[in-house]
C-alpha cells in the first residue's frame, strides 16, 4: 500500500489530521504493521483517536433509535444516556489505566497517551460496521435477522482482536507476553472496580456518619 | 379497587372528601391502589385495564335455597346448562340448572347411589365429570375410588388404586381431580402420585401414567447432594416431578393441566400444560411472558410467591382461564399463550375470594367456587370483554374486517391493551394493507407479525419499482465501466506512437 512508503512528515496540521484519520483504515486491515507505525512512525494523532471514540459513541447512541425493533428493543423509560455512554467510556478508561499501569512496570514501551490512542484506533470497526448495519437492519425480517447478529458480533470480535494486537505493538511485546498482559489487564480492571466500590461505600458511610452526628447535635442543642 | 357498585363508590368518595377536609394533610388511601383488572405489556409492566368481567351475582347457600349449608366445596363441572357442584364437606353433589347467570336453580342433590359394591354414599367427593353418553364419574376421595354411575345413579363400575408395582403399597389412593374423554377413558390426579395422570381404559383397567412433568432441579442443590453424606441426603428433598393441581378436558379432547410453580428458578416456566393423547405438552407459548399468572412474586398485601393455578377452564374460542388460589385472581390466555385479562383479588367483597377452589364456564360466563366462603360467583363479561371476544371469534371465523373493527373499538376503550394493536395489525395483514399493519405491529414490538407484513410489503415495493431498480443497478455497473473505457482510450491516444512521434517531430 502506498501509505507505508509515505514516511515523510506532514507539517500542515489539517493535512496531518486527515492523514492520521485515514491511517485508522490501514490499522484495522494491517494491525501489526499499522499499530507499530502508529506510535513509532508517529502516524497517529490524538485528534484522530478522539474523533474515532466520538464516532463510536455517536453510533452507539444512534443505534438505539434507528436500529429496527426486530434486533433491538429499547425501554426508553429506563434509559439514561450518560450511563449508556459510560458503558463504553468506563471500561475504556479502566482498560487504558490498567494496561498502562501494568506494562509500565514490565518493559512496556507505550506511554499512557499512546495506550489511549491505540485503543481508540482499535475501535474503528465498530462505527464502520455498525452504522451500515443499523441502516440495513430496517430492511430485514425476523428470518434474516441472523445475518445482522453474526455481522454485529464479528465487528466486536474484530475490535477485540485489534485492541490486543495494538497493545502488543506499542509495548513491543512478543505474542505470548502480550496475551499474558491482556489477561493481567482484565484482572487489573476487576481490582480497580473492587477498590472503587469499597471507596464509594466507605465515603457514603463516612458522610452518613457525619450527617447523623450533625442531626444528633441539632437534637441536643 | 374499582367496583361496579355505584353506592359504595359514592359513599367512599363522600367519606374521602370528608376526611380530606378534616385532615388536610392526609392523602386519600385509594389513590395508589392498582385496578381490579389489569394486564402486562411487552416489557412486563403492569397496566391497568378496563374491566373485562363483572360480578353478576354471588350464590351462597341461602341464594341457592339449600337447607344444609355448603361446606368446603371443591369441584365444579358444567354440562350444557347444568352446573354440578361438589359439596365435598357434606358428601354430596348438587346439580344446578342455569336459567340465567342471575338465576341458578337446584335440580337435585346427589348423595346416594344405587347398587354399589362398597359404600352407597360418598366420602369427600372432590371432582365430578359427565361423559358424552351421560354417565357420571365422581372422584370419591375418602372412599379411595372413582365411581361411575349412569344418569339415574345406578352403579356401573369403579376405578381403584392402579395395579402398578412402582407405587408404594401403603399409599392410600386418594383421587382428587378427574377428566373423562369421549370414549369414557378416565384421567385422574391422586394425592401422592407424581408419575403423571392416571389413565384408565373404559373397562376400568389401569393403562398407565401419561404426561408426567419433566423432573427439574437446580444446580446448587445438585452439587450439595453430590457432597452430602448418606444421612444428609436422606433429609434433603428429592428431585421428583411436580404433581398436577388440576385437569380440564377441552372441547377438542385435549387435557389442560396446571402445575404449581414454587421456586424462583421456575420464573420462566409455564404453569399450564396442554396434553395430547401421547401425554406431550403442545401448549402454544408465543406470548412475551410465560403462562404463569402474576409476573411479580414479591410480597404484597400479605401474599407472596407465584400464582397457584388451582383450576383451569377452556372456552370454545380457545381462551383458557386459570384460577389462582394464592391471590384469588383469574388469568385468561388466548390460543397463542398471551395474557388476555387478569382480574380479582383476595377479600370479602363480591368479586374477591378467600380460598377459590374451582372454575368453569358457560359460554363466556365464568363460575368460580370459593371453598372457604362457600359461595359460587357468577361473572359476566363487560362490554369491553364482549368486544374482545367478538374480535377474537370473528378473526377465527375469517371475518377479518369485522375483527379489525372490533379490535379498533377495544383500542378506543383501552389504549393500554397490547392485544388490540396486534389484533388490528393481523386484520390489516389479512386485508393486505401491509404498511398499516407494520405500523401497528411495530407499536407492540411484534417482530414475528411485523416480518410477515414487511416481507409482503418489500415484495410489493420491488415489483412496483423493478424498472428503477434495474436502471440503478445497470447505472452502477455501466458508469464506472464507461469511465474506465474513456480513460483507457484517452491513455492509448496519449501514448500512441504516431502522436508521440508527431509531437516530437
Amino acid at each position: 500500500m502506498e501509505m507505508i512508503a509515505n514516511t515523510k512528515s506532514i507539517d500542515n496540521p489539517k493535512e496531518k489530521y486527515i492523514d492520521s484519520l485515514k491511517f485508522a483504515l490501514y490499522c484495522i486491515t494491517h494491525p501489526l504493521d499499522g499499530f507499530w507505525d502508529l506510535t513509532h512512525e508517529k502516524r497517529g494523532t490524538m485528534a484522530a483517536a478522539n474523533t474515532i471514540l466520538a464516532l463510536t459513541l455517536l453510533v452507539r447512541i444512534m443505534k438505539l433509535r434507528y436500529t429496527s425493533f426486530i434486533m433491538l428493543q429499547v425501554y426508553w423509560e429506563d434509559l439514561n444516556i450518560f450511563l449508556y455512554l459510560a458503558s463504553i467510556l468506563f471500561p475504556l478508561s479502566l482498560w487504558v489505566l490498567g494496561n498502562w499501569g501494568l506494562t509500565t512496570l514490565f518493559d512496556g514501551k507505550g506511554r499512557l497517551g499512546q495506550v489511549y490512542m491505540a485503543t481508540c484506533y482499535a475501535l474503528t470497526p465498530y462505527p464502520l460496521v455498525q452504522f451500515p448495519l443499523m441502516i440495513f437492519s430496517n430492511f430485514v425480517t425476523v428470518n434474516e435477522a441472523q445475518f445482522y447478529t453474526v455481522v454485529s458480533a464479528l465487528s466486536l470480535v474484530w475490535c477485540g482482536l485489534l485492541v490486543i494486537a495494538a497493545m502488543g505493538q506499542i509495548h513491543e511485546y512478543s505474542a505470548g507476553k502480550n496475551l499474558l498482559f491482556t489477561i493481567a489487564t482484565l484482572f487489573a480492571m476487576l481490582v480497580m472496580i473492587f477498590i472503587l466500590m469499597i471507596f464509594f461505600s466507605m465515603i457514603s458511610q463516612g458522610i452518613a456518619y457525619f450527617i447523623s452526628l450533625g442531626k444528633e447535635l441539632m437534637f441536643r442543642m | 379497587m374499582r367496583k361496579k357498585n355505584f353506592f359504595l363508590k359514592t359513599g367512599m368518595a363522600i367519606l374521602a372528601i370528608a376526611t380530606a377536609f378534616l385532615q388536610p394533610l392526609q392523602v386519600s388511601a385509594s389513590s395508589n391502589e392498582g385496578g381490579y383488572t389489569y394486564n402486562y405489556d411487552y416489557w412486563g409492566d403492569y397496566k391497568d385495564s378496563a374491566d373485562f368481567y363483572t360480578v353478576c351475582k354471588v350464590f351462597t347457600s341461602s341464594e341457592l335455597g339449600l337447607d344444609v349449608k355448603l361446606k368446603n366445596p371443591q369441584g365444579l363441572f358444567v354440562d350444557g346448562n347444568s352446573i354440578y357442584l361438589c359439596d365435598s364437606g357434606n358428601n354430596r353433589i348438587i346439580e344446578l340448572n342455569r336459567v340465567s347467570p342471575e338465576k341458578l336453580e337446584v335440580v337435585r342433590i346427589i348423595d346416594t347411589i344405587n347398587g354399589a359394591q362398597g359404600s352407597n354414599t360418598f366420602n369427600n367427593p372432590t371432582d365430578f365429570a359427565i361423559s358424552e353418553d351421560g354417565n357420571m364419574f365422581i372422584a370419591d376421595q375418602g372412599n379411595a375410588r372413582v365411581v361411575k354411575v349412569d344418569k339415574d345413579l345406578n352403579y356401573i363400575m369403579e376405578f381403584v388404586k392402579p395395579d402398578d408395582n412402582t407405587l408404594d403399597p401403603k399409599l392410600v389412593f386418594q383421587p382428587t381431580k378427574l377428566a373423562v374423554d369421549t370414549a369414557e377413558r378416565v384421567y385422574c390426579i391422586a394425592t401422592g402420585i407424581n408419575k403423571g395422570l392416571i389413565k384408565y381404559e373404559n373397562d376400568g383397567t389401569f393403562s398407565g401414567f401419561v404426561g408426567a412433568t419433566p423432573v427439574k432441579f437446580n444446580w446448587t442443590d445438585y452439587i450439595w447432594k453430590k457432597i452430602a453424606s448418606q444421612e444428609q441426603r436422606a433429609k434433603m428433598e428429592s428431585f421428583v416431578p411436580t404433581e398436577y393441581e388440576n385437569i380440564y378436558m377441552d372441547y377438542e379432547g385435549f387435557i389442560y393441566s396446571t402445575i404449581a410453580l414454587n421456586d424462583d428458578s421456575e420464573k420462566t416456566e409455564n404453569a399450564v400444560r396442554k396434553l395430547n393423547l401421547m401425554g406431550n405438552d403442545i401448549l402454544v407459548k408465543n406470548g412475551e411472558w410465560p403462562v404463569q399468572g402474576d409476573l411479580y412474586w414479591g410480597s404484597g398485601g400479605g401474599y407472596e410467591g407465584p400464582s397457584i393455578f388451582t383450576d383451569v377452564t377452556v372456552m370454545d374460542n380457545d381462551i383458557y382461564v386459570c384460577l389462582d388460589r394464592n391471590r384469588g385472581r383469574m388469568f385468561g390466555y388466548d390460543d397463542q399463550g398471551r395474557l388476555v385479562f387478569a382480574f380479582g383479588g383476595n377479600g370479602n367483597m363480591d368479586g374477591y375470594f378467600r380460598r377459590p377452589s374451582a372454575i368453569d364456564h358457560i359460554g363466556h360466563e365464568l363460575y368460580v367456587l370459593d371453598s372457604l366462603d362457600n359461595s359460587l360467583t357468577a361473572f359476566v363479561p363487560t362490554d369491553f370483554g364482549n368486544l374482545v371476544y367478538k374480535a377474537v371469534e370473528d378473526f377465527d371465523q375469517g371475518k377479518y374486517e369485522e375483527s379489525g373493527a372490533a379490535w379498533q373499538e377495544v383500542m378506543n376503550q383501552n389504549g393500554n391493551y397490547d392485544l388490540a394493536y396486534i389484533g388490528i395489525g393481523r386484520s390489516l395483514l389479512r386485508q393486505e394493507k401491509y404498511k398499516e399493519a407494520m405500523d401497528y405491529f411495530e407499536l407492540e414490538y411484534d417482530a414475528e407479525n411485523y416480518s410477515k407484513a414487511y416481507k409482503q410489503y418489500r415484495k410489493q415495493w420491488v415489483e412496483e419499482n423493478i424498472v428503477w431498480i434495474v436502471i440503478v443497478i445497470l447505472a452502477l455497473f455501466l458508469i464506472p465501466l464507461g469511465i474506465g473505457k474513456v480513460k483507457s482510450i484517452r491513455y492509448e491516444i496519449d501514448t500512441a506512437d504516431i502522436f508521440i512521434a508527431g509531437r516530437n517531430g
